[in-house]
This record gives C-alpha cells, sequence and structure tokens, in this order.
C-alpha cells in the first residue's frame, strides 16, 4: 500500500540538543493521511523529543518542517494545534476538576448570546464526536477519578474536535490493560479510516504490527530505517533499533529455591484484598498476574508498609513485620519499586544521583555525614551497570527519557542488596533490549539469591521469567500455576473468571 | 515553554539566587554608608545585629520546616508564651535555671502539639498554626495578664545588650551562628537533610522511599517550639520586659526573611547560605530605613514589596504562562464545525 498523495506532515533533517546531550541529531518523519505510523527506537533514542517538536513545546536547532508540502514554523503548542497536530501523551493533561466536555472546548466554549458558555451544544457535540470514535464515554462526568484509558479518548476527542488531521500519541498502552489496548486501537483505526495521519509510539512490537502500515526507526538521535513494514519482522526492527545483536533470551540456570523469604498470611484490607496467603522464597521469581485493578500493587503496597491492612500477617526472614512501615519493610530487607516512577519511584526535582542513593544514604556516610564522593561513585556504578543514559549524573532526573528514569529507580532499590525485591511493572516504558536486561537482571538477582515478587500485566514476562505464577482476581488469588504448567490461556482464564475446570 | 527551557532558567536562578542576595546585600551595604554616616559604625552595626537576633534564629528551623513543605506560622506566639512564663515564674520567685528547663520543656510541647496536628491528624499546617498562633497567645495572656515584669538580675538583663567577651558581637548572633552551622549541616550533609529536601519535593516519593515523614516533622516543630522559647528569653532580656504580646506579628517577619533567603514556599529548595545572607540583607535594610528618616510609616510597604519580589522572582516563568493561559481564556471563540 503506498501512499497516494503527498505526506501531510514531513520533518527532514530535525535535531535538538540539551547542552552536551544531542537528543536528536537526524530526525526525520515521513506521515501520510489514512496510514497509523510506528515510531520505535530505545530508550532515549530521541522519540519523545522529536514528538516535542512536533508538538511546538521544543525549537528544533535544525531541520525543516513541512505541513502539505509548505514549510511551517511551530514556536508554541497552539501554533502546532493551528497546523492540524494534536500530541496524546502518556499521562494525559486534562483539567481534573472539569467535565469531559468542558476539557475538550477548553478555551474555545461554544458561547451564547451574553457570553455564556452553551454546555448543551458543548455536550452534544462532545457526545457526537465519541459517537464518530464510537466509545461510549459520559460528556458530563468529571475527569478526576477516569482511567488513563478513557482520559486518552478524551484527549482524542479533543484532538478530532480541533481537525486535527496528524495525531501523535507517545507511549499511549504503557499503562493500559489489554481490553483497552483493543479498545484504543478500534478508535485508531477509525480515525484512520477517517483520513487522518497516526504516529504511534510504542515499545511492544507485536502492537506496531498489529496496527501500523509504515514504521519509522531512530537510534541515537537519527533515522536509521522508515518503510513499509510489510515484509518486516521483529527481529528486523529490533537489529535497526540497537545496532548490534540482541542479548540472548536465555532465562538462565534457575538454583533451587532455598530459605523462605516472603510469608503473607491472610493478609485483608476491606473493599480492597481478601485473604491473601503466598510465600516467596529466596531465589525465586514469583509473578503476581491479573487484570489492572485486581489488588496487585494494593498488596505490594501493604507489604512494603505504605498502607495499613485490617488482618493478616507479613513476615521477611520469619520475623514479622510492623504495619504500615516502609522504614521497618526496608530494615528487614524489602525493596520496593513501585509502578508511578514519576510521583513515587522518583523525586523528579532530584538530580540523577541523589535519586539512586536515596534509599541507600545511610550506607554512603561517615561520621553522619554524607560523603559525596561516595555518593557519587555509588551512582555511576549502579548507572553503568543499567547502561543508564545521561547527560550528567548532577541533572535532574526529569530531564532523563522515560525508559532510563525506569533504570534510576531500579537501581536505587537494587543499590540496597535487597533479599525481597517486588518490582511492580519492572518494564513499564522500557525498549526491548533493556527490557531482555531487566529481565536478565533479575534472573541474576535470583540466582545471587534474592527473592522476587514481581507484578506484571504482560503475560510474556510473567511466562517468561516467574517460577512461579500467582493470579489474582478482584482483590483475591484465584489461582497459581508452576513455570512448567502455565500458559497465557490459563492465566487469562483465571483473571477473568472464567476459569475452566482446574486439572487435578 | 519548552521543559529544557524551564528547568535550564530553574537550576541557574537557583544557583544565583545566593548570588543576589549578596548584591543586595552589597547594595544596602554601601547605599547605607553613603546615606548616613553612621551606619558603619560599630555601635550601630551591633544594634542592627542586636535587633535582628531573634527573628534570625527562628528562620532557622523555619526554613527546615518549609523545605519540608511545611510552615510554622505560631513561632511568635511561642516566643511570646515563654516570654510571658519567664516573666511570670520570675515575679513568684523561681530560680533562673529552673526557669529556663521549663521554658524548653514549654518550647517542645508547644511545637509537639503542633507536630502532632500535623503529622498524626494529617491537617495543613497552614491551617493548624495559624490556630496555635492564636492560641499560644491566648494563653500567653493568661498567664501574665496585663502585667509588665521588668526586674530581671544583673547578669541576665544585659545579654540583650552586650558583646560577647573579646568580640563586637552581640550573644543573640553568636547563639545565631552555632545555629545556622549545626542547620547547614544538618540540612546540607546528613541523610535528614537530604530527606527534607525529598519530603518537600515529593511527600509520596518520600514516603516510598522509606524516609520517615511523620516522625521528622514532628521533630522539626519541637526543634521550632524550643528554639522560639529561647528566642522568647533573648527577647525578654533584651527589652527587659516580659508583656504578653511580645513579638507579636513576628512570625511575618521570619517567613519573609525565609522567603527572601530564596527557599521556596512548596518546599523542596533553599539553603542555610541564603537564610544567612537574607537576615543581613533584612536587618541592614531596616536599619539603612530607620537611619535615613525614611518615612516610618513606609516601611511596611519597602519589607512587603520585598516579600512580594521574593516569592514572585523564582515562579516568574510559571506566572507568566498561566498569566498568557488566562488571557487566552477571555476570548474564546467557536469550535470549528465538523
Ligand atoms: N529537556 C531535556 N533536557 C536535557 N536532556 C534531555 C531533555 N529531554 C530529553 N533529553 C535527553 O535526550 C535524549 C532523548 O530523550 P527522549 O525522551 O527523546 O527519548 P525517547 O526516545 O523518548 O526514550 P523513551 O523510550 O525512554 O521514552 C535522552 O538522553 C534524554 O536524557
Ligand atoms: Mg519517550
Amino acid at each position: 500500500m503506498t501512499p497516494a498523495a503527498a505526506p501531510v506532515l514531513s520533518l527532514r533533517h530535525a535535531a535538538k540538543s540539551f547542552g552536551a546531550v544531542q537528543a536528536v541529531a537526524d530526525g526525520s518523519l515521513e506521515l501520510s493521511a489514512g496510514e497509523v505510523h510506528a515510531l520505535v527506537g530505545e530508550n532515549g533514542a530521541g522519540k519523545s523529543t522529536l514528538v516535542k517538536m512536533l508538538a511546538g513545546l521544543h525549537r528544533p536547532d535544525a531541520g525543516e518542517l513541512l505541513v502539505d508540502g509548505k514549510p511551517v514554523a511551530l514556536p508554541s503548542p497552539a501554533a502546532a494545534q493551528a497546523a492540524g497536530i494534536a500530541v496524546i501523551y502518556q499521562e494525559p493533561t486534562l483539567f481534573p476538576d472539569l467535565t469531559v466536555a468542558e476539557n475538550i472546548f477548553m478555551g474555545r466554549q461554544p458561547l451564547l448570546p451574553g457570553r455564556r458558555i452553551d454546555r448543551r451544544l458543548m455536550r452534544a457535540q462532545s457526545a457526537a464526536l465519541f459517537g464518530r470514535l464510537g466509545v461510549p464515554l459520559d460528556p458530563g462526568r468529571i475527569c478526576r477519578g477516569l482511567s488513563i484509558a478513557d482520559q486518552q479518548l478524551a484527549e482524542i476527542a479533543k484532538a478530532l474536535s480541533r481537525d486535527a488531521r496528524v495525531i501523535v500519541m507517545d507511549e499511549p498502552t504503557a499503562a493500559l490493560s489489554a481490553a483497552e489496548v483493543a479498545r484504543l486501537f478500534e478508535v485508531v483505526r477509525t480515525l484512520r479510516a477517517a483520513g487522518a495521519a497516526v504516529l504511534f509510539i510504542s515499545h511492544r512490537l507485536e502492537e506496531v504490527f498489529e496496527i501500523c502500515q509504515r514504521v519509522t526507526v531512530m537510534r541515537d538521535g537519527r533515522q536509521v530505517l522508515s518503510s513499509e513494514l510489510a515484509g518486516l519482522t521483529a527481529d528486523d526492527l529490533v537489529r535497526a533499533m540497537v545496532g548490534r545483536q540482541m542479548p540472548e533470551r536465555t532465562a538462565g540456570e534457575r538454583s533451587e529455591p532455598g530459605e523462605l523469604v516472603l510469608r503473607v498470611e491472610r493478609l485483608t484490607r476491606e473493599g480492597v484484598f481478601t485473604g491473601i496467603s503466598l510465600a516467596v522464597r529466596a531465589g525465586e521469581i514469583v509473578a503476581l498476574a491479573g487484570l489492572v485493578g485486581s489488588g496487585r500493587t494494593e498488596v505490594a503496597r501493604a507489604v512494603f508498609g505504605i498502607d495499613r491492612y485490617d488482618a493478616g500477617t507479613v513476615a521477611v526472614s520469619g520475623r514479622q513485620l510492623r504495619k504500615a512501615s516502609p522504614s521497618a519493610a526496608m530494615a528487614a530487607g524489602v525493596g520496593y519499586v513501585p509502578a508511578d516512577r514519576r510521583q513515587q519511584g522518583l523525586v523528579m526535582d532530584m538530580s540523577v544521583q541523589q535519586n539512586v542513593a536515596l534509599a541507600s544514604l545511610a550506607g554512603l556516610r561517615r561520621a553522619g555525614l554524607v560523603r559525596s564522593a561516595a555518593e557519587r561513585a555509588f551512582a555511576a556504578d549502579w548507572a553503568q551497570r543499567l547502561r543508564l543514559k545521561y547527560g550528567r549524573l548532577t541533572d535532574p532526573v526529569s530531564l532523563l527519557s522515560g525508559g532510563n528514569q525506569q533504570k534510576v529507580v531500579l537501581a536505587k532499590w537494587l543499590g540496597r542488596r535487597p533479599a525481597l525485591l517486588i518490582v511492580d511493572e519492572p518494564t513499564r516504558g522500557i525498549d526491548i533490549a533493556t527490557k531482555a536486561e531487566v529481565h536478565q537482571l533479575l534472573v541474576q538477582l535470583a540466582q545471587q539469591g534474592v527473592a522476587i515478587l514481581m507484578i506484571s500485566s504482560e503475560l510474556p514476562e510473567v511466562l517468561h521469567i516467574g517460577d512461579r505464577i500467582l493470579v489474582m482476581r478482584e482483590g483475591r488469588l484465584t489461582a497459581e500455576y508452576s513455570h512448567r504448567e502455565a500458559s497465557e490461556e490459563k492465566i487469562m482464564a483465571a483473571a477473568t473468571g472464567q476459569l475452566a475446570v482446574q486439572a487435578p | 515553554m519548552a521543559p529544557d527551557v524551564t528547568a535550564r532558567r530553574w537550576l541557574s536562578a537557583a544557583a544565583r539566587w545566593e548570588t543576589g542576595l549578596a548584591v543586595l546585600l552589597l547594595l544596602i551595604v554601601v547605599l547605607g554608608a553613603a546615606a548616613s554616616p553612621q551606619f558603619l559604625t560599630t555601635s550601630n552595626l551591633f544594634n542592627l545585629l542586636v535587633t535582628s537576633g531573634e527573628v534570625a534564629i527562628m528562620a532557622l528551623p523555619m526554613t527546615l520546616i518549609i523545605i519540608s513543605g511545611e510552615i510554622d506560622l505560631s513561632v511568635a506566639s511561642i516566643l511570646g508564651m515563654s516570654s510571658a512564663l519567664l516573666g511570670y515564674l520570675w515575679s513568684i520567685h523561681w530560680p533562673m535555671l529552673a526557669i529556663f528547663a521549663v521554658l524548653v520543656l514549654l518550647g517542645a510541647v508547644a511545637g509537639l502539639v503542633n507536630g502532632l496536628l500535623v503529622t498524626r491528624l494529617g491537617l495543613p499546617s497552614l491551617a493548624v498554626t495559624i490556630g496555635t498562633l492564636a492560641l499560644y497567645r491566648g494563653i500567653a495572656l493568661m498567664i501574665l495578664g496585663p502585667k509588665t515584669i521588668s526586674n530581671f538580675p544583673a547578669p541576665y538583663n544585659t545579654i540583650g545588650v552586650i558583646a560577647v567577651p573579646h568580640t563586637d558581637i552581640p550573644w543573640s548572633m553568636a547563639i545565631f551562628v552555632v545555629l545556622a552551622v549545626i542547620s547547614g549541616v544538618v540540612l546540607h550533609a546528613t541523610a535528614t537533610g537530604r530527606s527534607l529536601y525529598a519530603m518537600g519535593a515529593s511527600p509520596e516519593a518520600a514516603l516510598f522511599s522509606g524516609i520517615r515523614v511523620k516522625r521528622i516533622k514532628t521533630i522539626l516543630f519541637v526543634v521550632s517550639g524550643v528554639v522560639c522559647s529561647l528566642a522568647g528569653v533573648l527577647w525578654t532580656f533584651r527589652l527587659a520586659t516580659a508583656v504578653q504580646n511580645n513579638g507579636l506579628g513576628l512570625e511575618l517577619n521570619v517567613v519573609a526573611v525565609v522567603l527572601l533567603a530564596g527557599v521556596s514556599i512548596f518546599g523542596g529548595k533553599g539553603s542555610i547560605g541564603g537564610v544567612v545572607l537574607a537576615v543581613l540583607a533584612f536587618a541592614g535594610l531596616a536599619n539603612a530605613l530607620l537611619l535615613t528618616n525614611f518615612n516610618q510609616e513606609a516601611t511596611g510597604i519597602v519589607f512587603g514589596a520585598v516579600l512580594l519580589i521574593s516569592v514572585f522572582a523564582p515562579n516568574a516563568g510559571a506566572l507568566w504562562a498561566r498569566l498568557g493561559r488566562l488571557r487566552k481564556h477571555q476570548r474564546p471563540v467557536r469550535p470549528a464545525r465538523q
């Protein structure tokens, strides 16, 4: 399938650097009407920076941008909007206290005589937009409390209402459940049929192959491949992305599980989870699967002492943990990599170095004072081990790309050498090569005797590295499988409640 | 505004805030000296330091509290309460050392009440300490009533007016310097200090890093209470009077100094070096205005302006963006037809 007309948008040889960091060196991109175009690349390859140039947030240092064949400059987000470009970020940017309709028409409310806002028209038009998208979202709802998926749909409706012809989505699926992804893809197909050009960024290549027709691959800020997807394989893309051989996906030899490290008994928090009993041994990776919202994260939070629980016990290495005390959990050797890295994992205003060291300051002291040389060496060591891509260790962590921020959170907890490591969606937003590295790392940690409890919504990940797989549904554990007996079908069945008759 | 620009501007502003303060201080000294020959005399400088001692001392725990994301507006009332109790106990012939012990306890309890209300009940410190501001002042009034106590004995009644032996530095400033060094080390070189920044910048991430947010905040409020109680003693001896309204309204000066120091009212940013500079700049400004017979009614305007500028300047970028957005919203247009 070849795009018939001239490209709607074409970006040529764009460059952007931040101080010493060359985020985009030679970025080119061509989008045609009626195509879904994938933009893929490793963490820090410059995808988001490219997107921000299209959004009018970053001004390119070099290069040119053509819309409908005519050169345009995008000095501001408003200019990008006027040019028909809409960007939907992973974390949508709606006003939480306004309704969906109010957000869609923010700044352009239809007016009645006397400058009063015509709410009825606003609602009706919003409803019409959702009708076109084929999703039943109530325009009168307040945005606070909407799922991320619903918020994204509101953003898409907003883009449509502004007659956007280019819709850019930066990792829209990273925080969505499988069902939500499917619904988003239906909407994307509708957009495509209506003649929009969609730019789709994701680290999940199966998604790329499912929804996209063309692909552009970036590596180290350069376009290294741009072609029709048909005829390419996932391996081709990966090779282009990493420019080297992929690390072997061997899971490595598993040692026999050792001592009992975590024992959770009949843990209950009313209305959230009920009667959770589980155990994790040294050297074992236990994967906690289930749908988003099934209570997995809540159990992890209770174990780590963030939330109180109403009944049950948590014991680590034979000793019972005090309730609601993260510091007690840490003293007992527990580490917790939370799912929300921007809010919970990192202090975004602090430097890379300070974030890596934040949970390990006690060990970096002499006579009560934190030695900055030791802190620096510690951070540099972990940055190197995890192949962190950064400018300077003293830069604010907020400047790192999403995947590299995730690595900082991992480094922060690995640096404590925990006996039990709880990881919540450890590879969310991480590129495919790094993901393999993270998996390798988790397996290595297990080999060194660390007990690992991994929450993951990605079934391939769960099946790949979990020694044992527990499934939660609506706050209860519904199934347990050994590595050998587990399959995607069984896990999904247990997670959704269509539990087939279990084999004896 | 592009995130990189904001970030860079933010970083360089933080780096340059202290530099700017130093320049401001220099300017005040030069202008003060030019305006009045008295300004740079030893006795005037001594006077200048003496009169700002209590505010300076109270600004230190306030700095730590604001960096951790809270505020303590009851500081001046704790000073007043301490002063009143000092006067009362002295009037009923308690020995001075016993009185000091009681005052330390008083400060600790007053701070603990603030701390517990904030951390255990999860109330906003702004509201809690506005409440205790009134409460503690009320207690001061109950303790002393309308009385004035002023017959303090020999070594004590001179503390406010003499210098540390062999120096020209008043006692209160010497105490400030010692406390500033301690606060500086705690804030900038210990794990606790780092935790304060983390708590202020991102309370949730601090909790998820195992930082004992509640405990640290409680301790901060207690320390603030004790230090303010001590400031009450200095204040009483300097003025040689204990009355219930000692230090009335002083919390505003304390907050003003801390904000002028470049500490972010939203928490997470600031330095003790900045506070030291701000204390001196504030004292110098007040003194210069006094010496040059500046219209005394208008000094409030000058301080108010300084305060507003110091809150505005670090956030200028964000405020500008917000203004831009507001302006845009004032002229809604009809959405494109579809
Ligand atoms: N505002 C900024 N200031 C300084 N450096 C930046 C800034 N934004 C991005 N960078 C750097 O530019 C590089 C590219 O970042 P970008 O966010 O574009 O990567 P990405 O391809 O989106 O990665 P990911 O898949 O992890 O999201 C990274 O090394 C990042 O640290
Ligand atoms: Mg990105």
